[in-house]
C-alpha cells in the first residue's frame, strides 16, 4: 500500500491553519469538480482531494495522520504501525463527500473501522422498511442512433457492502433500448435497477442521461443539427443544386446564387425525430479550390484580371 | 445473454413528479422547490404541489445538489455556476465543430 501525502495533495504546508486548509480545499475543488473541470484526470484528482480534506479538515482525524511521522514520502510502500491510533478518540461524525467507497486502500486501513458507513449501516430489522437509492448513470451514443433507435450495452459499477461488511466494486453490465428520437441531456428510467431496498422496501430505480459522442460533421443543440458545408465559389456565386449528407440519408438542397460564407439555411425537420421533429442547420463554407496547376493560376489570374473584387473594401483601404 | 431491458423515456408526455424528482437527487421535496423558486427548475405545469418536471431537469438538479454538497456555493450561486457551464459547453461544441472542419 502506498502512502499518501494529504500535505502535499493540497499543496498546504503541514503547520497549515485549518482555515489555511479549507481555504486551499475550496480552490482546489473548484478547479476539479467534475461538473466544472475538463482536465482529462479532474474526476480521480476531485476524490483524491475530498480524501486529504476528509482526515485533514477534521482535528482527530489530522492528529492522528500527523503521528504516523513526517518522514514518510507520498507513493512509499506503507503499513500502518500496530496500535497507530491508540489514544485517539474518533467521535465518528460521517464523510462530507459522501461516497467511502472511492477512498483509497491507504485511507480506508487508517480510518476505514472508525469511519467507514456512519448512518449506512441498517440493521433491516422489524418495523423498518425504505425504498432503495436511485443511481444514476451516462449512455453514450451516437447521433445516428437518435435517428434509427439502437441497443446499448452499459457497464455500471456500483458500491456494494458484502457479507463481511467490507465496501467492494460490482460490475453488472445492462443492455438497453435507446428508443429513436432521444437527444442530449434526456433521461430514461429503468425502473428497479437502483439500489437494493431495506428491510424488504423496494428497489430503487436507475436513471441513464443520453449523452451524444462528439461526431465528425454533426453538431447537436437539443433536437436541432448543425453541420458546416463545404462549397464551392462558383455553387454559392452562381447558385446550384447540391447533395448534402444527413443523418437520415443524402438528400438535395437548393443554394441561391451569390450566397457568402457563413450564410446559415434550415432543413425543416431533418433534425431529431420525434413528434416535433428538430431541424437540421446548413452553416455555408466556401472552399477554395487549390492554385496548384497552371491552369488553375491562369484561372485565378483571369479572375483578378476581369472581377475588379476588392474583399477589403468594406475595410476602408 | 444479458436480457434487453426497456426503460421509460422521461420526455413531454413522462414527466417526473415532485415525489420522483425529490427522490432521484435523494433531497427533500422542500429543496426541489427552492429550485423552483431560484429559476433553476422549470416544471411544466405550475400547480404545486403537483409540479411535473421533464427529464432535463433532473440534470439541473444533479448538478446543483453536488455543487452544493461539494464546493458549497448556495443556491443562487449555483444557478449562475450553471447558467455559465451551459454556455460554455454550447461554445465548446462549437469550437469544436469549427477545428473539425
Amino acid at each position: 500500500m502506498e502512502f499518501k501525502d494529504y500535505y502535499e495533495l493540497m499543496g498546504v504546508d503541514k503547520n497549515a491553519t485549518q482555515d489555511e486548509i479549507k481555504r486551499a480545499y475550496r480552490k482546489l475543488a473548484r478547479k476539479y469538480h467534475p461538473d466544472v473541470s475538463k482536465e482529462k484526470d479532474a474526476e480521480a484528482r476531485f476524490k483524491e482531494i475530498g480524501e486529504a480534506y476528509e482526515v485533514l479538515k477534521d482535528p482527530e482525524k489530522r492528529a492522528a495522520y500527523d503521528q504516523l511521522g513526517a518522514n514518510w514520502k507520498s507513493g512509499q510502500d506503507f503499513q500502518p504501525p500496530p496500535d497507530w491510533d491508540a489514544g485517539f478518540e474518533f467521535s465518528g461524525g460521517g464523510f462530507t463527500g459522501g461516497d467511502a467507497s472511492s477512498y483509497s486502500d491507504f485511507f480506508e486501513t487508517l480510518f476505514g473501522q472508525q469511519f467507514k458507513g456512519g448512518g449506512q449501516q441498517y440493521s433491516g430489522g422489524r418495523g423498518f422498511s425504505m425504498q432503495g437509492e436511485d443511481h444514476h448513470a451516462k449512455v453514450l451514443i451516437d447521433l445516428e442512433d437518435a435517428f434509427n433507435g439502437a441497443t446499448r450495452s452499459i457497464t455500471l459499477h456500483a458500491p456494494q457492502v458484502d457479507e463481511a461488511g467490507h465496501v467492494v466494486t460490482r460490475e453488472r453490465t445492462l443492455k438497453v433500448r435507446i428508443p429513436k428520437g432521444v437527444y442530449q441531456g434526456q433521461q430514461i428510467r429503468l425502473s428497479g435497477q437502483g439500489a437494493p431496498g431495506i428491510g424488504g422496501g423496494k428497489q430503487g430505480d436507475l436513471y441513464l442521461e443520453i449523452e451524444f459522442r462528439p461526431h465528425k460533421y454533426y453538431r447537436a443543440e437539443g433536437k436541432d443539427i448543425y453541420l458546416d458545408l463545404p462549397v464551392a465559389p462558383w455553387e454559392a456565386a452562381l447558385g446550384a443544386k447540391i447533395k448534402v449528407p444527413t443523418p437520415a440519408g443524402a438528400v438535395d438542397l437548393k443554394i441561391p446564387a451569390n450566397s457568402t460564407s457563413g450564410k446559415k439555411m434550415r432543413l425543416k425537420g431533418r433534425g431529431i425525430p420525434g413528434k416535433k421533429p428538430g431541424d437540421l442547420y446548413i452553416i455555408l463554407n466556401i472552399a477554395l479550390p487549390p492554385a496548384d496547376t497552371d491552369k488553375a493560376k491562369e484561372l485565378y489570374r483571369k479572375m483578378e484580371q476581369e472581377l475588379a473584387f476588392n474583399p477589403r473594401a468594406d475595410l476602408g483601404v | 445473454m444479458t436480457q434487453e431491458m426497456i426503460g421509460l423515456l422521461l420526455d413531454q408526455e413522462h414527466p417526473l413528479t415532485l415525489g420522483e424528482l425529490s427522490r432521484a437527487c435523494s433531497m427533500h421535496a422542500d429543496w426541489v422547490l427552492e429550485l423552483v423558486e431560484e429559476g433553476i427548475l422549470e416544471p411544466l405545469n405550475p400547480e404545486v404541489p403537483r409540479l411535473q418536471f421533464s427529464g432535463q431537469n433532473l440534470h439541473r438538479a444533479l448538478i446543483v445538489r453536488r455543487l452544493q454538497q461539494d464546493l458549497g456555493v448556495n443556491l443562487s450561486g449555483a444557478a449562475l455556476a450553471l447558467q455559465l457551464m451551459e454556455e460554455v459547453e454550447t461554445l465548446r461544441a462549437r469550437l469544436n465543430a469549427m477545428s473539425c472542419r
